[in-house]
């Protein structure tokens, strides 16, 4: 069996800071804040996405028409990453690309829905009802809108990645075995190129509604992510937007002059049952197999923001003294499915530059010191799920 | 290349353990003999109202406690089941497997009855909306409904249950999922991540919207009398598929360890091919072309030539695109022999069990390769002339069979093809 060095050669983000990978390093290293909604909403905050031109990267409008906006954020994505890594239109390597999907479900019809809350209050017949409106008033192409494992159909009719196409689906789970899936198929062979990513729309009273009946949304406005705990709700801010990666072997990427932003060394995962194992003790064990022989300067955290877990693993990662440590949801928000590819996004990103970018909470996390050849991304799920990764400068 | 390997040096897979649920029945002894007996288990629904739906009728599962439950806690009781079958067969300890899980499960959201009952708790507080829904969750949390909501649980669930290893994956690659799933596993074990894998397809999502969204999509059959007629797959009058419910399980193992542990060999995982289409969304390209991607790409991964399969479990959903796509895609790759190769659809007697497909077709094609009886394709007394298959007509057959291909294909672009043999002596 082989054991291929696996690279990040290309990286498309989306989100409320903006689009493309350089839009998100400067917006990192700049001094704006974040950008929020706590109105639209209320009581919940979100962050949006700004103006975005779906042209740019799904050209035709009858594909637009066809995907609510989660697919339409992943295939807008996808596209940047094929084109940042110098694969978009090249039609060789997309048809034998593998791709990787990390995705929850979509949007509901909230018109629809409300009529047919408004109708069961006065009716007595539901199931009779319930057939009446769904069968006249749903629009038929709206469940492939919906579908899970179709923003991958869309990224192959769009953007002709076609070597294999898997969704993996469970929340913040779901992104850490869709990387974890993809490098480790190309680091034994079993695949050369992969495109991996997920994406998320936070501006949607369906998704909110998702994490509300759990009560995991924080309902008082906007605070840093590390200062949520106490806060009236539970935690979590959501964000809009879609993260995506080219994965490569080093030799594929090498063959074809690709650039290079950092390695994938490994991924570690874990799925602890959270009533009766310890979770600090599992994020520290993560963290330390991850570093175990060199110490990262960089942690880009996917935490979430949920009460206790939240500071359960800043606590973990607090321990990893010479690390400086980024909660990347207090800048653009919790994107479930996608947040540890944009976690992994940005630990390739500062290692490409070869510095952490600067603190987005000065309180709780501390100014990098010197050059970064080792960064490591995390994402513990809200409520299941645990993976760190670990990425090295090439 | 040693007894343990295959063409290419890698971990030949063995499959130790096999279970099934499915409108038939549970178990696979009863759904063997139902299936092999052309016994239909497609009927009328009772499950909702029928008033206003085009369709009627559905291989729903009806005999379990979680039948009326809602498709997370169906889809979980059903992948359950069919999960301590395969491990019980297998020699496993069904609380504590080792190895780590792979699920197909559907997608799930917040059903009606559940969106009925929170806006039931704040009706005299306003107009009905997703404001008021939320509203209601402010007032206390509402863990059970946010289960059946979370992609994640059933996965946790089974995993906590059979004690299966590290982060399991949920997948859907929608009808192909099921063998994705397997798919999943045979690579872990060729990648010596585990010595063992669990594989499972599970659907237990059959709802009034979820029909709807099918039947809108012109998708479903709506020959609802008699509904055992309805699925007819590769009939001149197909008219859709029969959306159904079940579960199918595999245990995995490298073929080294399995023998090791001097586990019984029900067949060899032999390979696995993909290849998704770029043409449209639910239509396949004019040209076949991925479907035949896929059907070769599992031959090559399986090191032998299609001379070799003797036998093919159709994705046969009995809807007009996919028998005649699925006809020219076997056709290309099997040129003139595919009018005398034996090939069936189960989906003539259990339906289409969507996300499960793959996966319960493949315990069917390993139960074939272990017992030399094909089962049949029921309802097929109106041929399409334009398609020249040898579809096992209506009656079982006996057959030495040690090599089958088992196709599934999905909306989205997914194509997914498996090739399981007999074991090699």
């Amino acid at each position: 069996m082989q054991n291929n060095t696996v690279v990040i050669t290309g990286i498309g983000l989306i989100s409320s800071l903006g689009e493309g990978a350089d839009a998100h390093w400067q917006a990192l290293n700049g001094s704006a804040g974040p950008r929020v909604d706590s109105e639209t909403f209320k009581p919940y905050t979100v962050h949006p996405l700004g103006e975005v031109d779906w042209n740019n990267q799904i050209p035709k409008r009858g594909d637009q028409r066809q995907m609510e906006t989660w697919q339409r954020l992943g295939t807008y994505a996808a596209g940047l990453a094929l084109q940042d890594a110098g694969i978009k239109d090249d039609e060789a390597l997309c048809s034998t690309m593998d791709m990787v999907v990390a995705a929850g479900g979509g949007e509901r019809d909230v018109t629809v829905d409300t009529q047919i809350l408004a109708e069961a209050r006065v009716r007595n017949d539901l199931g009779t009802m319930l057939n009446e409106k769904l069968t006249t008033e749903l629009r038929p192409t709206l469940f492939l809108a919906q579908l899970s494992n179709l923003l991958a159909g869309n990224i192959s009719i769009v953007h002709k990645v076609t070597g294999s196409s898997r969704t993996f689906m469970g929340e913040e789970g779901a992104g850490i075995s869709a990387l974890d899936t993809a490098a480790a198929r190309i680091r034994s062979g079993q695949s050369t190129h992969a495109l991996v990513g997920g994406s998320y729309n936070s501006e949607h009273p369906d998704m909110l509604l998702g994490y509300e009946l759990n009560g995991m949304l924080k309902s008082d406005g906007w605070a840093p992510l590390w200062q949520r705990e106490g806060s009236a709700g539970g935690g979590v801010i959501t964000g809009s937007g879609g993260a995506f990666l080219v994965l490569e072997s080093a030799d594929h990427a090498a063959k074809r002059g690709a650039r290079v932003y950092a390695a994938i060394d490994g991924i570690y995962s874990a799925q602890i049952r959270r009533k009766r194992e310890d979770l600090k003790e599992t994020i520290a064990k993560l963290v330390g197999a991850a570093s175990a022989d060199k110490p990262a300067g960089l942690i880009v955290s996917g935490a979430t923001g949920a009460h206790g877990i939240t500071a359960t693993e800043k606590a973990a990662l607090d321990v990893f003294a010479s690390a400086a440590i980024r909660g990347v949801a207090g800048r653009v928000g919790h994107l479930r499915e996608a947040q540890f590819p944009l976690a992994v996004g940005l630990a390739a990103l500062s290692l490409f530059h070869g510095a952490a970018f600067p603190p987005i909470d000065a309180k709780n996390e501390k100014a990098a010191s010197g050059g970064l050849d080792t960064a490591l991304a995390t994402s513990i799920g809200a409520t299941r799920g645990e993976g760190v990764a670990r990425l090295v400068k090439v | 290349m040693s007894k343990y390997t295959d063409h290419l040096g890698r971990p030949l897979v063995a499959v130790t353990g096999l279970g099934v649920v499915s409108s038939l029945g549970q178990g696979k002894q009863d759904n063997w003999a139902a299936l092999t007996s052309g016994t239909s288990g497609i009927h009328t629904i009772t499950r909702f109202a029928l008033d206003n739906l085009r369709t009627q009728i559905a291989g729903t599962v009806d005999f379990l406690k979680e039948s009326d439950e809602g498709a997370s806690a169906l889809s979980e009781k059903l992948a359950s089941l069919a999960a301590e079958e395969a491990i019980a067969q297998a020699g496993f300890d069904t609380e504590n497997f080792g190895g780590p899980l792979f699920l197909a499960a559907p997608p799930v959201e917040l059903e009606w009855r559940n969106r009925f009952a929170l806006d039931a708790l704040v009706k005299s507080e306003g107009e009905p909306g997703y404001d008021l829904l939320l509203a209601a969750c402010r007032r206390g949390t509402q863990e059970a409904m946010f289960h059946t909501t979370e992609f994640g649980y059933i996965a946790e669930r089974l995993a906590d249950t059979f004690g299966t290893r590290g982060l399991p994956i949920t997948l859907s690659t929608a009808c192909a999922s099921g063998a994705t799933a397997i798919q999943l596993g045979v690579e872990a074990i060729r990648r010596g991540e585990s010595d063992r894998v669990l594989s499972i397809g599970t659907d237990g999502s059959v709802s009034a919207e979820a029909l709807v969204r099918f039947s809108l999509l012109s998708a479903l059959s709506t020959q609802n009398n008699p509904a055992h007629k309805a699925a007819k797959p590769f009939s001149k009058d197909r008219d859709g598929f029969v959306m159904a419910e079940g579960s199918g399980a595999l245990v995995m193992e490298s073929l080294e360890s399995a023998v090791a542990r001097g586990a019984k060999i029900l067949g060899i995982m032999r390979g696995c091919g993909e290849k998704a289409d770029d043409f449209h969304r639910t239509r396949s390209k004019p040209d076949g072309s991925p479907a035949i991607g896929a059907v070769r790409a599992a031959l090559d991964d399986a090191g032998i030539n299609e001379d070799a399969i003797n036998y093919i479990n159709a994705h046969g959903t009995s809807t007009p695109e996919n028998d005649k796509m699925e006809y020219l895609a076997l056709s290309t790759v099997f040129g003139e022999r595919i009018s005398t190769l034996p090939l069936s659809s189960n989906k003539s007697m259990i339906g289409h069990t969507l996300t499960a497909a793959g996966a319960i077709e493949a315990v069917f094609s390993m139960l074939t390769i272990g017992t030399g009886t094909i089962p049949p394709t029921i309802n097929y007394d109106n041929p399409d002339p334009a398609i020249v298959l040898d579809v096992v007509p209506n009656v079982k057959r006996e057959a030495s069979v040690s090599a089958v291909l088992s196709s599934s294909f999905g909306f989205g672009g997914q194509n997914t093809c498996l090739v399981m043999t007999a074991e090699p002596h």
